[in-house]
């Protein structure tokens, strides 16, 4: 089998990727060991947020972003449940509140659009929020989609408009290269494909699919687990999260950490991320976890405690020391490009780095400077 | 076995008790008690287990009970439930 590009991944990420390139005219194969969405992605929210980033380069990233998931969701339509719903960051005490403005203020410098609501008006944006809390900053920009549904939808979309071949349940064993070092093609149970580009959309495992390519980048596995409730009437309009939101995405801590993520969704379960612990690829439910987003999310919408939990979900945000992602070309090995490494904003990020990858393989202008996120900065750091 | 009786809209039943409230119910005939949040369509027991949800039912005011696993109780007022159930 030959092809221009093979995706490795079939998650929200992959999936980007590949519509992005079939689409760019370029013959395009996609292979997954699992289904579509199995791995990183079918464990996420479906985040498309600018209001959790800090000013730098993964906040333009976001702000680009947004506005490529909102052009694919013209492409593609309603299926994805892609949502401008806006997001409502709120703080308990005056002092996290006073951190949150700030925040903005730094924010509204990037061409983020952050508006405080004072503590009286913020039940005008939430009917059912507490009425202790300090205030909040409401953000327009923010989104949500369903992640599952978008990958499966964009992939579907880049088969049947622009030929690209999806094969789920194949594995890649190794990557093909030739004598002078660049990349050939990848060997599966099926035989060896080729293609003078891959990209590395593997999310929590792509550590694995860049060894696999002589090549490292070091992605490791944060823990996050999310509840479900019981399907309800309209509730919650926004995503609605608690302010220390940020500073536990930026920590470093390996411990538990948790803070609210509460957000309605159309089939009427309200879904209560998110938490973060590092502690390997260990999947076991942490009762403790599940009692303290449940408290959290009843201190912003105490109407919450009469709701009965369906369900819990989880796995693996995938993250690299400095918490940026990983987009680009390796020049360690010509043809192979990385797109994996999102943390918890890979459906966020996805849309752009999909886009990214294809104006990198088709070497016109990147739309942001892939430096901060080059595969090979983490070199240094092994002396 | 003692029975237990209960009401189901309003009608008087009697179960054996230990019986689930889906056992108690289909005992009577009743196979359906739910239905769904978007289209309307019947619901009763599918998994039987407390896993799948679908045989949710409303239970002395209470919604989103789940019929298989819960038992009924003397005196529960039990009704069908439309979508959500609130």
């Amino acid at each position: 089998m030959k092809a221009d590009v093979i995706v490795i991944g079939a998650g929200i990420v992959g999936a980007c990727c590949a519509y992005s390139c079939a689409r760019a005219g370029l013959d395009v194969v996609v292979v997954d060991r699992g289904p579509v969405a199995g791995g990183t992605t079918g464990a996420g929210e479906g985040n498309i947020l600018v209001s959790d980033k800090e000013p730098g380069p993964e906040l333009d990233l976001a702000l680009l972003s947004r506005a490529a998931w909102a052009a694919l969701g013209e492409e593609i339509g309603g299926p994805c449940e892609l949502d401008p719903k806006g997001g409502l960051v709120v703080a308990a005490r005056q002092q996290t509140l006073d951190h949150l403005v700030a925040f903005a203020e730094a924010q509204r410098a990037s061409g983020v659009i952050a508006e405080a609501v004072a503590a009286d008006d913020l039940r005008d944006h939430e009917p059912h929020m507490a009425r202790d809390l300090a205030g909040g900053v409401y953000y327009p920009q923010d989104m949500q989609v369903q992640p599952m549904l978008a990958a499966a939808h964009l992939l579907d979309a880049a088969r049947r408009r622009y030929g690209a071949r999806i094969l789920t349940g194949t594995e890649v064993l190794g990557v093909e290269r030739g004598a002078d070092g660049s990349i050939t093609g990848v060997r599966t149970p099926a035989g060896v494909m080729s293609a003078p580009h891959i990209i590395n959309a593997a999310g929590t495992w792509g550590g694995e699919i860049a060894a696999l390519a002589g090549v490292h980048v070091p992605i490791l596995p944060r823990r996050g687990f999310i509840l479900v409730t019981e399907p309800l009437p309209p509730l919650i309009r926004h995503k609605v999260y608690a302010a220390d939101y940020v500073a536990n995405v930026a920590s470093d801590s390996a411990g538990l950490e948790t803070s609210a993520v509460v957000e309605g969704t159309h089939s009427g379960t309200v879904l209560i991320g998110a938490s973060r612990e590092r502690v390997g690829f260990d999947r076991t439910l942490d009762w403790a976890v599940v009692q303290r987003l449940a408290a959290q999310a009843i201190e912003i919408f105490p109407v919450l405690a009469e709701v009965s939990l369906l369900r819990t979900y989880g796995g693996f945000r995938p993250y690299c020391p400095d918490h940026l992602p990983v987009i680009g070309p390796d020049p360690r090995a010509p043809g192979l490009l990385h797109a994996c490494g999102h943390e918890g904003a890979g459906i966020g990020l996805a849309a752009a780095t999909g886009d990214l990858i294809a104006q990198s393989i088709l070497g016109t202008p990147a739309s942001i400077d892939l430096a901060p996120f080059a595969p090979q900065r983490f070199e240094s750091v092994h002396v | 076995m003692s029975d237990v009786d209960f009401t189901f809209e309003g009608a008087p039943m009697c179960a054996d008790a230990g019986q689930t409230i889906a056992a108690a119910l289909m005992g009577h005939g009743v196979m359906s008690w739910r239905t769904t949040r978007f289209a309307g369509r019947p619901r009763g027991i599918l998994c039987g287990i407390g896993v799948c949800y679908d045989c949710l039912i409303t239970v002395n005011d209470e919604p989103n009970v789940r019929a298989c696993v819960t038992r009924i109780e003397p005196g529960d007022d039990v009704r069908r439930q439309d979508g959500v159930g609130r």
